[in-house]
């Protein structure tokens, strides 16, 4: 507080007497600032910027894993890595088109329903209808705390050919497929309801980094919407807390003004809730978008990219070149490429739900 | 309150502590020094060794530290064994770290790569007995014409039967299948409703087998070129996806099942294609399915297989060779393999041993017949991935949207750009 009773009575001031005032009281706190961030801005230093730094410079090197990369016995490829990635056509870019691919059906799909089933859960347990409200609140929160190897593993058995999945589904008549077999997009399936079951000329002629547009517009695979299904069910219970902190903000006082002017529930909801709600939303997607960028050990545990390596993903990529082809420095050409992407579409995303001034 | 801190200048101190912290860290990087020659180095008696291993189990773990520690007894050496979460990884960061441990498992589809990094300490020349060893599995760890360390076991790919499924298609011993024909009029006379008559696992290794049977392989005997699309491979593809089309031959996956041994044993499939750690998991799984295990059927190129082995490999960095030259060398000896099959059922890797196999673990033999004409897994850096995408392009096949040409060719494509990596 003194901080900002300093600068604010220091404004009206003439500049030397400002600049004196700065040197004195102030300068001691910012030298406290300083000291009081200090042990965070180490942690940071040493345990994300320097390893950063280090990875950036091994995604410009053959490197093999053998010997330290800073010896200079790996040796220097400049951006051929990079290259390899993005521009040579090769096994290596068709994965990692593949994987980001898959990615932006798992995240679009991923983040679509955590933001939807975390906002319905906050919803519930909010409302005052609902008996035993902490009860359901620990309930919904468990699998965040569930290890997600354990969940995976759990996965694996609900979604077996004969799993319970499928018979409950046979229960209504449905013939379930394989999930963690089944190849095929889901698009590619709906297309096939209307008749188109091989790619249009235009679709399968037009290629966008060495894969067609057809094979673009697959859809998820049977096996990625079981890993999207697993995803949000495992995460949406921490999303839930953040829209529960921001139903516990919006005044009670404005339900009640709204409801005495006849809005219906859902005329609430929409003109009221979901408005006071944007901050917490663009929160969530925010949060959901990285983590489902980064998507690994899910994949890792349960399909390790297979069917037909429509559960790839970078990450998985990334540690797939690294640990089992020698390749660390491609391994970190993808971390970066990621790292790009995710910068991107944060900044879009921020930029698609900045606050409008009228 | 202010005044009481010492004036240090902050971003200063900051960049001091954080240097300071990064050469803590980064200690391990740099110092490996010349100590870790050619020339063996350290002596016995006192000092200690670190043996990590990929375990498969506990018996595993238990065998080998026994097994270390009765030795350590003997020579006054501390051994300490690591059983690995995931030993791929760890053997990195101890290479890249400088301080790898001194004994490890080494795969043949690794062991290149440590080879031709200098990782490996090559004793090939003082393991006792060495021409004992299966001729194929000291390939296997073969770099530059110079044997790098010791396979401490090894096993081949067999046809596991049910015996049951057997009878009840008026099948008897006699129709064991010996050639490729028989397989498919075996696999045919035992495919019922429910069940298809051969699954084995959809991936590159159990094709692998019967490329080798049909004359051809993924990269040639040098491992310097590759034979993927061949008019060998070719006829092996085409006759394996002849008789999927049939219905008789299937992919484990597409009978919902995750590995040949599941088949088996779930009854999805009445013959598998599998190694030797078959036999553990039917007996824990699925321990009321009768099976026998009888040599993979042979090919038009006769009759060959995949060899699945290991070897202790010796860090160069180590700084106590001659102890774990010894220690492999201890491990190595007849009686210690003895010892391992009985407690966790790996196959000797000496030939001296075929016979005691054979009688001891009956249900075995067939895992160590024919390891003369067998072929280890491909030991090029980079052909992991062109393996798994070769894995993919046989799910392809399997689901009619690839068609075996286009399988080779894409394999080969791939497979000449790892190569030409190196």
């Amino acid at each position: 507080m003194t901080a900002t009773v300093t600068r604010e009575t220091s404004a009206d001031r003439t500049r030397p007497v400002r600049r004196r005032g700065i040197s004195g009281h102030l300068r001691q706190e910012r030298r406290a600032g300083w000291l009081f961030v200090a042990p965070a801005v180490i942690v940071l230093v040493v345990f994300l910027f320097a390893p950063i730094l280090m990875a950036a410079w091994v995604s410009l090197l053959d490197w093999n894993g053998q010997s330290s990369p800073f010896s200079g016995d790996a040796e220097f490829v400049g951006l051929d890595n990079y290259r390899g990635l993005l521009l040579d056509a090769g096994l290596l870019r068709s994965d990692f088109m593949l994987s980001v691919r898959n990615t932006i059906y798992y995240v679009l799909f991923n983040v679509t329903g955590v933001v939807v089933v975390s906002f319905a859960l906050a919803l519930a347990v909010n409302s005052h209808v609902l008996r035993g409200r902490s009860f359901f609140r620990t309930i919904f929160y468990f699998p965040a705390i569930t290890s997600s190897v354990a969940i995976s593993v759990l996965f694996l058995f609900l979604f077996q050919g004969a799993g319970v999945v499928n018979v409950v589904l046979s229960w209504v008549g449905v013939d379930g497929p394989s999930w963690f077999t089944d190849p095929r997009g889901v698009l590619h399936i709906v297309f096939s309801w209307f008749g188109v079951d091989a790619a249009p000329g235009a679709l399968a002629d037009t290629s966008l980094g060495g894969l067609s547009l057809w094979d673009w517009f697959s859809g998820p695979s049977v096996a990625m919407c079981a890993l999207i299904t697993l995803t949000i069910w495992a995460s949406s219970g921490t999303f839930m807390l953040f829209f529960l902190v921001g139903l516990q903000d919006i005044p009670v006082e404005l339900e009640e003004a709204t409801a005495i002017d006849g809005a219906g529930a859902w005329q609430r909801f929409r003109h009221l809730t979901l408005p006071l709600m944007r901050r917490s939303i663009v929160l969530v997607v925010t949060l959901a978008l990285i983590s489902s960028w980064q998507v690994f050990d899910q994949v890792f545990i349960l399909s390790q990219g297979a069917p037909a390596k429509t559960t790839l993903t970078p990450a998985y990529i990334s540690y797939v070149r690294s640990f089992g082809d020698g390749q660390f420095g491609v391994g970190a050409a993808v971390a970066f490429v990621l790292f790009a992407i995710i910068i991107v579409l944060t900044l879009v995303q921020r930029w698609v739900g900045r606050e409008r001034r009228t | 309150m202010m005044r009481q801190f010492a004036r240090i200048p902050l971003p200063a101190a900051t960049a001091v502590a954080a240097a300071t912290l990064l050469a803590a860290c980064g200690s391990g990087f740099d110092d490996d020094g010349d100590d870790a020659g050619s020339e063996a180095t350290g002596a016995t008696g006192g000092g200690s060794l670190t043996v990590m291993i990929g375990s498969s189990g506990e018996a595993e773990t238990v065998a080998v530290q026994d097994a270390a520690a009765r030795w350590a007894e003997e020579s006054g050496t501390e051994v300490e064994v690591i059983p690995a979460q995931d030993l791929v990884q760890q053997l990195q960061q101890g290479f890249a770290g400088g301080n790898p441990p001194d004994v490890f498992y080494v795969s043949p589809d690794r062991f290149r790569m440590f080879a031709e990094a200098g990782s490996l300490y090559p004793y090939g020349d003082q393991i006792e007995d060495a021409d004992d060893i299966y001729q194929p599995l000291r390939d296997a760890f073969t770099y530059e014409d110079e044997l790098y360390c010791a396979p401490k076991d090894g096993g081949v790919h067999a046809l596991v039967i049910d015996t049951e499924a057997w009878a009840a298609a008026g099948l008897t011993e006699a129709d064991y299948p010996q050639n490729w024909d028989d397989l498919a009029a075996a696999a045919q006379a035992l495919t019922t409703d429910g069940r298809v008559g051969l699954a084995f696992t959809g991936d590159y290794n159990p094709v692998g087998s019967f490329m080798l049977a049909g004359g051809g392989f993924f990269v040639n005997e040098e491992q310097t070129e590759v034979t993927a699309d061949t008019p060998e491979n070719l006829a092996t593809l085409e006759y394996l996806k002849q008789n999927m089309d049939a219905g008789t031959f299937a992919f484990a996956p597409n009978i919902d099942a995750a590995w040949g041994g599941e088949a088996l044993g779930s009854g999805k499939s009445a013959m598998t294609v599998e190694g030797a750690w078959i036999v553990g998991a039917l007996q824990n799984d699925f321990p009321d399915r009768r099976w026998t295990a009888v040599p993979l059927p042979a090919g038009p190129g006769g009759q060959a297989s995949t060899a699945f082995t290991n070897c202790w490999g010796i860090a160069a960095d180590s700084e106590n060779q001659t102890a774990a030259v010894e220690l492999v060398n201890f491990l190595m000896s007849p009686e210690e393999q003895q010892t391992f099959a009985e407690a966790f059922g790996p196959i000797p890797s000496r030939s001296s041993l075929s016979d005691w196999n054979a009688e001891t673990f009956p249900e075995k033999a067939a895992f160590a017949e024919g390891m003369e004409n067998s072929r280890t897994q491909v030991a090029v850096p980079g052909f992991e991935s062109v393996l798994a995408d070769f894995n993919t392009q046989l799910e392809g096949m399997a689901a009619g949207t690839v068609t075996p040409e286009q399988a080779l060719q894409t394999l080969q494509t791939n497979g000449e750009a790892a190569l030409a990596q190196e």
